[in-house]
């Protein structure tokens, strides 16, 4: 009785998250514009989706921003993470607690905090504006992936080493990175998916020439019933699922 | 060799600190100084220094916003709860070899756009849409019924985007609770109320306010949301604030806006933080 009722329970929720994501791919085959009834199979709104280079033109600058941004961010947030782990410096509790607070303060105060600094420094909105909101707001991400990381490491490994004569360089070069990279590449993918999903920040610091996904689908949406949205959402859903599959055939080889 | 040491140190500390100062303190600052500035049509932000705009703010409208706001986000937080609690107890508690699967299918629909799901609502809610023609087969009403552009569907859109953040906390937390606790509370002869509340309940508080905290934040200022789902009315601070900065062009109002937003979050934060003690902030991080 108890079995029954909660993965009934776990059902009823599972269906909330997926029944409309699912109805909208449902309908993106659907030879109709507006209507919920049934009007055939088409393929119609795939090609209006592929055809549509803006939406394109978007993805592709999404792809280079996400890429950038997540590359410089998983640099210094990695070595934020590093330094707070290995030295002693004036101001390290200072800078965590800054860290901490930039993860938990409101996407909206960071996007116009940063629309009046750049519009002060004369910054023209583009691709420079997003890609420095961007990095700002991946690094305290990374910082914590890495720090959680790196805390877990057995101290002497960095005692033996510093005995046996290496350098900080050689130190992190030849034992922190290796043993660090997965923690790494964690954040990085973190910070693409923040990056590519992110509309508040970016709808502030974004400017006329640089389109990206997030608000070319928010511009969309906006306009009412768009089937192109449907297909959009069955081809992300599908590349989701791919990804998904690929990574865990990946990682059940591994032992 | 000491010299080359501390060059690496020396690199790495200026570069997040210059960075964190430039894009994150230095911006703070602005606004808080652009709150005290005057709007004129022609400059976007303009001195003489004045309190007007936190004047203007005690005006019944924007009060009113500022209590719907903390209303709606309250009570979505609440619901996310109710939903989360059960649900991530079930997953944490499951023997099943499946439970990693499970716990990969509440990720799932986080990858597509947050904006596509919202959207999704939209087909939901609309009046001829799944939900009202589901009724209507039923026979349970018997005219298309409208939830679209009401705070109803305002609160079910954030509840469907944010129910995540509620779960995957509370999974981690529930999942580290010792057994032997609960097991130990029954043998002494506690129902199922009593451990649920003197054991299980005070022992996964982390992971609660944690959760409520995800869910709170986001809710009052995820302006699309209510843009797309929401009526007329059914405005929230993230849109009160855009449509200062980027419709009204009043900077200054809008800055003011979010400096006492903030600062409210501020106090909020202060008080979780004094009440779990260093330990549990260490945690959520």
């Amino acid at each position: 009785m108890k079995h029954i009722s909660s993965s009934s329970y776990l059902t009823a929720i599972y269906l909330f998250f997926y029944i409309p994501i699912l109805v909208l791919i449902a309908y993106s085959f659907n030879n109709a514009q507006y209507s919920l009834v049934w009007h055939g199979f088409s393929m119609r709104w795939y090609n209006d989706l592929f055809s549509d280079s803006d939406l394109w033109v978007a993805v592709l600058h999404s792809c280079i921003l996400g890429i950038s941004a997540a590359t410089i961010a998983m640099c210094i947030g990695g070595l934020t993470a590093i330094s707070l782990y290995r030295y002693h410096f004036f101001g390290r509790k200072i800078l965590y607690g800054l860290i901490f607070i930039l993860i938990l303060s409101p996407d909206i105060v960071m996007g116009i905090s940063l629309l009046i600094l750049f519009s002060l420094l004369q910054v023209t909105l583009g691709f420079w504006s997003l890609l420095l909101a961007h990095i700002t707001f991946c690094i305290p991400f990374v910082v914590v992936t890495v720090y959680s990381r790196i805390v877990s490491f057995d101290e002497y490994i960095f005692e033996a080493a510093k005995d046996l004569g290496a350098k900080d360089s050689v130190i992190l070069t030849r034992i922190i990175l290796p043993l660090l990279w997965p923690a790494l590449f964690s954040g990085w993918l973190l910070s693409f998916t923040l990056s590519i999903d992110d509309v508040i920040i970016s709808y502030f610091v974004a400017g006329p020439d640089f389109e990206i996904l997030p608000l070319k689908i928010y511009s969309m949406v906006r306009l009412g019933v768009k089937p192109e949205i449907n297909a959009l959402c069955a081809v992300t859903f599908g590349l989701t699922l791919t990804l998904i599959v690929i990574s865990q055939v990946i990682l059940r080889k591994k032992p | 060799m000491k010299h080359h040491d501390g060059i690496l140190k020396f690199f790495s500390l200026s570069i997040i600190w210059l960075w964190l100062v430039i894009f994150a303190l230095l911006p703070f600052c602005l606004v808080t100084l652009a709150s005290f500035a005057s709007h004129d049509d022609i400059h976007l932000l303009s001195f003489p220094v004045t309190f007007a705009n936190f004047q203007e703010l005690n005006n019944s409208i924007y009060v009113k916003i500022f209590k719907q706001s903390f209303y709606i986000a309250g009570i979505c937080t609440l619901i996310c709860l109710l939903l989360g609690y059960p649900f991530a107890y079930i997953i944490a508690r499951m023997q099943s070899r499946y439970k990693s699967l499970f716990t990969l299918l509440i990720v799932i629909p986080f990858w597509t756009s947050s904006l596509i799901r919202t959207y999704s609502m939209i087909t939901m809610l609309k009046p001829k849409g799944v939900i009202s023609s589901i009724l209507m087969a039923l026979g349970i009403i018997d005219k298309p019924l409208s939830l679209l552009f009401t705070d109803t569907a305002v609160m079910i859109g954030l509840v469907y985007n944010l129910l995540p953040f509620m779960i995957l906390p509370l999974l981690t937390n529930i999942e580290r609770l010792d057994n032997r606790l609960v097991d130990a509370a029954r043998d002494l002869g506690a129902n199922r109320f009593t451990t649920f509340r003197k054991i299980i309940l005070p022992l996964t508080m982390p992971g609660i306010l944690s959760g409520c905290i995800l869910v709170f934040l986001p809710a009052m200022t995820i302006f699309y949301i209510p843009d797309l789902l929401g009526g007329s009315k059914s405005i929230l601070l993230g849109n009160l604030i855009q449509n200062q900065f980027l419709i009204a062009q009043n900077w200054p109002l809008g800055s003011a806006i979010s400096v006492v937003f903030t600062l409210m979050l501020a106090i909020l934060l202060f008080i979780y933080w004094r009440s779990t003690g260093k330990k549990e902030h260490r945690e959520f991080l």
